[in-house]
Parts: structure tokens; C-alpha cells; sequence
């Protein structure tokens, strides 16, 4: 089990690596620059402020010291943002997405597991097809339709709730109960249609019989049995999910005014903002790799077949 | 439920004490050091922090009296003697004319990477050697003539030097303090040090920045509001949401959203009056058929201005087929307006009667749904009058950019351009021969000359006579550009609950002056 769990890590290095250069490489084949505008800079000014970036190495020069500094553990000062460093930028915007993030995901799992449990245990019931319509209808609209919607009845029509903002501001923590439904809702439905599928496919194997063959209780049938074997898909799933939630959406933080990482990143590409690019990509795939390892790790308490031993 | 969570938010300011004023200012500053910053939602922040020699006028937007109380101006106009108040900065440090000196030269510094530079080093006598390394820091002709005398040399009699020294690359910044905290901290609230009537509480990115009042401030009794806030919201119409439902005060100018001018056009609380910046088209005159000055001046007396303004646009943006607002003496020129007749003449005389033969030509936009509306407005008005077929090509901004200004692989781009400060040749400059703002890349000897000629006279009729002439080269005779319109400037303010904000030509609005009614 650790030996499985350092290969993982180590294999961590390469991706990692190889995700940098890739990242490199793109950002500079795309047009304009960081410091490019409307207004054009005399070409001494452009020069002084490329060299205080050291823009005016060549390329190899500057991959290789971006290489550098990011193994000493720093990720460079952004290009736009002048008075923050990349960490400092991401050290402020992680926290909002995954805060919104992880609530959103709770939500979305404990209720997407329980509407999809039920429906299958109560299949073609009016349970089940309330949950699943309301299920194809949390899939089929997009968030930013369901965020300004949401905005529009309970902030604007009748003001119980903050239309936008953060912690910290008139708000108060009702701040988060918008952009947490906008986006647990997509995420619930999925996860609900999942487990449903998977219940009714695990409820006709042959265990299942064997149990219930056994005497069991239904109780202890649907907890022990049934469940364990039916949220393996629903985990698969949850990994790229999970990385996906935590690390910000960029509709709903724009809705909702969050400050999170969704928002950072794309303002970071619009501005051709190189550090601050490479430094949303890394954390990116460190997350997206961690999730998955996660999971991989689950699937070992969950499947009796698979160990990792 | 509502209604008593209403009242208490109310309330509570009152509760407290503190008059706190919120607005949306756009996008995440680039920096908070006046040295680095170009942008607009940079500029209102460091209103607020920061004061130059002089600042402009809540009303007239004219330069009036900031840190210098007064000044004197030599016989030949060159060289302004600034008195400056007896004052302190934020943390009690008193503040003298050296350090006027320290904070323009840090500018100057080619260390600093400061992009606004070249205002200095255009300007000021001995500047432009030092900046390039040709030149000791010594022949830069700013001096300390005492601990509250300042005294510059401009390169010449400069009409605009006071309203220039308004802008945010003049102002005075504490240069003990970015030594003692290094770039980049300094400028944080734990170690903010300002001379402005506001000092820096909070900084989060993305979220807000919010200013307290600074009792230090040399007219501090007259600052009334105890903080503001500045929020982070790029999205206008998430900003507007805000201030219907009561969260913020005040809509600046580039936080209305366009799509939903008709709603609030009609609302007692938007303000508006003609601005000074120029929407515009640019012709690559080097490239077919806009090389030829009569496709050129068929295409501007093609488009009718009132139209796109009135029908399109719907905000009370002025149609021009001049180039630079009228300012002071200098007037407007009339340009190559709205003319089918004349329009489909030249086009048979340029070789395409009825548009027969035209090539396909393209319109190269950045993409917003605003330059989308108008050109398409374009493409549809110029098909129907002249018979021609136009392409749309949007860009996302720095491909855009990267397009117009470096490979010049356009045929006709969209363009704006607000000026530096309120001076006709600050339009007109930039199509120079070999501007690096000329990207149609337009040339023509006798404007050179005479802007030449500008640069060399003193404020006054016989200047602005030139400038008109160099206008009316540019726009009527050769039509290196196509104008449209000059922007509205405008907000959303309930005036009869804040004051201190008043519309002006140049959109400038200064927080030292903001207080609830």
C-alpha cells in the first residue's frame, strides 16, 4: 500500500514536468503579450519594463530559470499584478473556490445519493420520476442560466439574499448560498442518475440474491451490499469532479462575484499574464492528479478486487 | 423578514458612526503604485491615495491647486516654480520638495519599468537622455529650491503642463517607503504610506479595496466620508445588479452594461453629457483599396453617424466626422460627414461604379457585443449605399492588439482613444510619421511640420489654428481615419443622496471631493 502510494507520488514529478513545458511553450505562441495595449509604449519603455521581467532572455534562457525558481518553491511575480506574486494571487483565490466548492460537492453527494437510491429502490413510483425529471432538468440547464435566475427571485425580486460578493463584505455568509445551489445542482443531478442506474444494475446481481437469499434484512441488504458495490461509478466520477468544483468555475464566480480561481485563470490568459498562466495550470493538474489518486485509493476499500499490495 | 433586515442595514451606518461609500471599480488593479499604473479603474484608486502638484476640478475638470498651493511660471513659459503646502505623509513623516524630485525620478528610472515614462521624458527638459542612458540623472531639469519650493523646465511652453500634472504618473510618491518595504509591499495596507486624502485598509484581489479616511490629509476637516470601497466586479451587469438591489452606490462609466442602456437610460439616476474620447475606424492606407483617398472618403460619407447614434447606440454619444473635441479655442474639425451622392461618385471615380469590382474587404474588431453591433451596423449600411461587400473578423483583445499594431494585417480596425490630457495634440500625434500609434501606418509631411510647428508655440489662437489645419489634413483632406462618434460620459448616482460627483468632459471624478448629502 505505500509503496503503491510513493510510485504514485513520484509519477507525480513527470506530469508535472511535462505539464509545465507544454503550458510554456502555448502561452508564448499566443499573439500580443503581457504588456501589450491600446496605447503603445515607446520602445525604451517597453524594453525597460521587459528586462525588469527578463523577457528580453531568450526562451531557453527563461524556461530554464522558470524551472528554476519553481523548484525552489516560487512561482515568479505576475506580470500583470505588480504588486502580488503568483503564490500570493493563488493563496487568495484557492481558499473561495474551494470553499464554495467542497459545500457545493456536499450537497451534491449526499443528495444526489440519496434521489438516486431512492428512485431505484422505488423504481417507476412517483418518487422516482419527480427525481429523475427534476434530475434531467438540473443537467440539461446550464449554470448560467440557473445562477441569474436564482439571482433574480431571491435577490432582486425579493431581497433575502446578497445578489453577489464575498465573506467579508455587507453580505454576511448569506453571500454563499447562491453561487453554492448554482453549482451543486448540475453536479447533484449527475451524481443522482448515476447512482440510480448503478443501484438497479447491482440490485439484479447475484449477490444481492445470495443475501437476500441468506435472510437479511432489506435494511442490511441495501446499506452493506447494495451500496458499497453501486457508488463505484459514482467515485469514478467524483475525482475529476472534485477537482473540477474546487478549483473554481469561472461562470459562477463571475455571477456571483467570488474570488476565486475560476476568475483568476481567465483573466490571467486574457492578459497573457505567463506566470500567473503557468502557475493556475500547475495547481490545476497537482489537483486534478491528487484527485484522482484519491480515488484510485478508495476503490481499494470499496471493491474487494482490487489491492494494492 | 425582508423589510427588517432592510432597516437594519440601513441603520447600522448610523449605529456606527461611518459613512461608507461603495462602488464597483472594474477590473483587479494592476498595481496600486501610480508609477506602474495605465488604467482606469488604477487612476480612481490612486485619486484617492495619492496627490500630485496639481488635480483637477471636480466640476471643470481644470487643474486647480493639489499639493502646490500655488506657482509661479517664467517669461518664456518653460519653467514653473511650485509652492508646496507645509504637510505630512500618512505616517507623520513631514513631506518636502525632495521628495517631489525622488518620486518623479523613480519614475524616470528605467528600473521602475514604469509604462507612463514617456510622459516625463516627452516633457521635461534632460528627461529623455537620462530614460534612454544618454543623459546623467543630474540633467534632469527638476530641482528642490528649498524645502517647499519645486521647480521644473518643460523641453517648451507647454499650453497642457498643469492639467498634466494631474495624471497619476506626476503624483508624489513616498520613494523612503519603497526603499524601506521593497516594490510590491510597500503598497500593501500594513505598510501603506500616501499623501492623499484616503489611506489603504484592505486589499483582497478579486474582491475589494477599501480606503479610510486619512487624518493627516492637509484639508482633512474637508473629507467627509469615512471610507470607500472599491469593488472588483468586471462583469457589468453583475455591477448593476449590485446597485439595483441597493449594495452599491455609485455606477461608473465602465460598469454600465450596454446590452440594458434602454432600461436605464430612462432612470433619474443615470447622468450623461458628451465626453472627449473618439471611436474611430483606422484605415491601412497601405493596403488595397484603402490606398486610394477616394475609397477612403466614400466609406466615411457613406456611414450616416446620427443614425448609428440615435438608433444603434441609444446612450447620447455625439456623431463626429472629426477627430479631435473641440477644447478651449480649439474647434472641431467638420470632416467628411454623411453624403451618398458625393459618396458613390467617388467610388465610380476610384474605379468600382455601383461597387462592381470592389474587392471583399474585412473590418477587424475586438470582441465586444458593442463594436459587434456597430460593425455589423456597417457592414449592413455599406452593402445597401455603396454596393459593397465587408467581411467581419472579431479578435479576442491581444490577438487584436498583436493585429493592428505589430503586423499590421488589417484593412480597416476599430479604434478608440482618450487622451492623456485634455490637449489637441495629444489626438493628433499619434499619426506622425512613424508613430508607434500609427497603425495605418499614415504619412504625410506637411501635418508633420505642422505639428512640429504646435510643439514650438504657446497657448493661444495661433496654435490652435495649427493643430485645426493638422486636424483637417488628417480627416478631410487624406481620411486616414474614420471617426464615428465621441463617447458619452456618464454614470448612475442617486443625487440626492451623495454629492461631489459631477459629469465633465474627461470622466474625471476625484473621491477627495464624494460626500453623503
Amino acid at each position: 500500500m505505500l509503496r503503491f502510494m510513493i510510485r504514485r507520488a513520484l509519477s507525480l514529478i513527470p506530469t508535472v514536468f511535462l505539464i509545465i513545458t507544454f503550458a510554456f511553450v502555448i502561452i508564448r505562441i499566443a499573439p500580443g503579450g503581457p504588456f501589450a495595449s491600446e496605447k503603445q509604449l515607446p520602445p525604451e519603455i517597453l524594453a525597460n519594463i521587459e528586462k525588469r521581467y527578463h523577457l528580453d532572455e531568450s526562451l531557453p534562457r527563461q524556461y530554464v530559470r522558470y524551472l528554476g525558481d519553481f523548484v525552489r518553491g516560487d512561482l515568479g511575480p505576475s506580470f500583470r499584478y505588480k504588486d502580488f506574486t503568483v503564490g500570493e494571487l493563488i493563496a487568495d483565490a484557492l481558499p473561495p473556490s474551494m470553499l464554495i466548492g467542497s459545500l457545493a460537492l456536499l450537497i451534491a453527494v449526499t443528495g444526489g445519493i440519496g434521489a438516486g437510491v431512492l428512485s431505484a429502490l422505488r423504481q417507476n413510483s412517483w418518487i422516482d420520476y419527480a427525481a429523475m425529471s427534476l434530475a434531467v432538468i438540473g443537467i440539461s440547464i446550464p449554470v448560467f442560466v440557473t445562477g441569474p435566475v436564482l439571482k433574480l427571485f431571491l435577490a432582486l425580486k425579493h431581497p433575502w439574499l446578497p445578489t453577489s460578493g464575498w465573506l467579508g463584505g455587507r453580505g454576511g455568509w448569506l453571500v454563499l448560498v447562491m453561487p453554492v445551489l448554482t453549482l451543486a445542482l448540475p453536479y447533484l443531478a449527475g451524481i443522482a442518475r448515476l447512482t440510480r442506474a448503478s443501484v438497479l444494475e447491482v440490485l439484479r446481481a447475484d449477490y444481492i440474491r445470495t443475501a437476500r437469499a441468506k435472510g437479511l434484512s432489506e435494511r442490511v441488504v441495501v446499506l452493506r451490499h447494495v451500496l458499497k458495490g453501486a457508488l463505484l461509478p459514482v467515485l469514478s466520477y467524483l475525482g475529476p469532479a472534485f477537482a473540477g468544483i474546487i478549483t473554481g468555475t469561472v461562470v459562477v464566480e463571475t455571477i456571483f462575484a467570488v474570488p476565486g480561481m475560476g476568475r483568476l485563470s481567465v483573466q490571467a490568459a486574457i492578459n497573457r499574464d505567463y506566470t500567473l498562466i503557468m502557475g493556475d495550470v500547475i495547481v490545476f493538474s497537482v489537483i486534478l492528479v491528487a484527485a484522482n489518486f484519491v480515488v484510485d485509493l478508495c476503490y481499494g476499500f470499496l471493491d474487494p478486487r482490487i489491492s494494492y499490495s | 423578514m425582508s423589510r427588517f433586515r432592510g432597516l437594519v442595514l440601513a441603520l447600522l451606518p448610523i449605529f456606527l458612526g461611518a459613512q461608507d461609500f461603495v462602488l464597483n471599480n472594474g477590473t483587479e488593479p494592476q498595481s496600486l503604485d501610480p508609477a506602474l499604473i495605465t488604467g482606469i479603474p488604477e487612476g480612481r484608486i490612486s485619486m484617492a491615495l495619492f496627490e500630485g502638484l496639481t488635480v483637477s476640478d471636480p466640476v471643470t475638470a481644470l487643474p486647480v491647486p493639489g499639493l502646490a498651493s500655488s506657482w509661479t511660471v517664467s517669461g518664456d513659459q518653460r519653467t514653473y516654480t511650485f509652492h508646496l503646502r507645509e504637510t505630512t505623509w500618512s505616517d507623520g513623516t513631514p513631506l518636502t520638495a525632495q521628495d517631489v524630485v525622488d518620486a518623479w525620478m523613480r519614475v524616470l528610472d528605467p528600473a521602475t519599468g514604469s509604462a507612463y515614462a514617456y510622459l516625463l521624458s516627452d516633457n521635461i527638459a534632460g528627461a529623455d537622455a537620462y530614460l534612454k542612458g544618454k543623459g546623467p540623472a543630474s540633467g534632469v531639469a527638476i530641482h528642490a529650491r528649498g524645502p517647499h519650493t519645486f521647480e521644473v523646465t518643460f523641453v517648451g511652453p507647454l499650453p497642457y503642463a498643469l492639467a498634466m500634472l494631474t495624471h497619476s504618473a506626476f503624483m508624489v510618491t513616498p520613494t523612503f517607503a519603497v526603499k524601506r518595504y521593497g516594490p510590491g509591499a510597500w503598497t500593501k495596507p500594513a505598510h501603506f504610506i500616501g499623501n492623499g486624502p484616503y489611506v489603504l485598509k484592505t486589499w483582497r484581489p478579486q474582491d475589494q479595496i477599501v480606503v479610510a479616511r486619512n487624518p493627516r490629509y492637509w484639508d482633512a476637516r474637508n473629507i467627509h466620508l469615512q471610507s470607500i470601497t472599491f469593488l472588483t466586479i468586471e462583469d457589468q451587469n453583475v455591477a448593476f445588479d449590485k446597485y439595483l438591489a441597493g449594495e452599491i452606490d455609485y455606477v461608473t462609466d465602465d460598469s454600465i452594461p450596454v446590452g440594458r442602456i434602454d432600461e436605464i437610460r430612462l432612470r433619474h439616476d443615470y447622468h450623461h453629457m458628451p465626453g472627449s474620447s473618439i471611436y474611430y475606424f483606422v484605415y491601412n492606407v497601405t493596403r488595397r483599396p484603402f490606398d486610394d483617398v477616394r475609397v477612403r472618403k466614400a466609406l466615411s460619407m457613406a456611414v450616416d453617424r446620427d443614425e448609428l447614434v440615435r438608433r444603434v447606440l441609444k446612450a447620447g454619444d455625439v456623431p463626429t466626422a472629426g477627430f479631435v473635441p473641440a477644447m478651449g479655442g480649439f474647434r472641431t474639425a467638420p470632416g467628411n460627414g454623411f453624403d451618398l451622392d458625393r459618396a458613390r461618385r467617388l467610388l465610380a471615380q476610384a474605379g468600382y461604379p455601383g461597387g462592381r469590382g470592389f474587392p471583399r474587404i474585412t473590418i477587424t474588431y475586438n470582441t465586444s457585443a458593442r463594436h459587434k453591433l456597430i460593425c455589423e451596423w456597417l457592414q449592413q449600411a455599406w452593402k445597401a449605399s455603396l454596393g459593397i461587400e465587408v467581411q467581419l473578423h472579431n479578435l479576442e483583445w491581444n490577438t487584436f492588439l498583436d493585429t493592428k499594431q505589430k503586423t499590421h494585417d488589417f484593412q480597416l480596425a476599430r479604434a478608440g482613444w482618450v487622451a492623456d490630457y485634455p490637449d489637441p495634440g495629444n489626438y493628433l500625434d499619434m499619426f506622425k510619421t512613424g508613430s508607434g500609434n500609427n497603425d495605418g501606418r499614415y504619412s504625410n509631411l506637411r501635418y508633420d511640420r505642422l505639428l512640429a510647428r504646435a510643439a514650438t508655440l504657446p497657448p493661444g489662437p495661433a496654435r490652435d489654428r495649427v493643430l485645426e489645419e493638422a486636424e483637417s489634413i488628417l480627416v478631410t483632406e487624406d481620411q486616414a481615419v474614420l471617426p464615428c462618434f465621441f463617447y458619452v460620459t456618464r454614470f448612475v448616482l442617486d443625487d440626492r443622496k451623495w454629492g461631489g460627483i459631477h459629469l465633465n468632459a474627461i470622466d474625471s471624478h476625484p473621491p477627495r471631493w464624494w460626500y453623503r448629502k
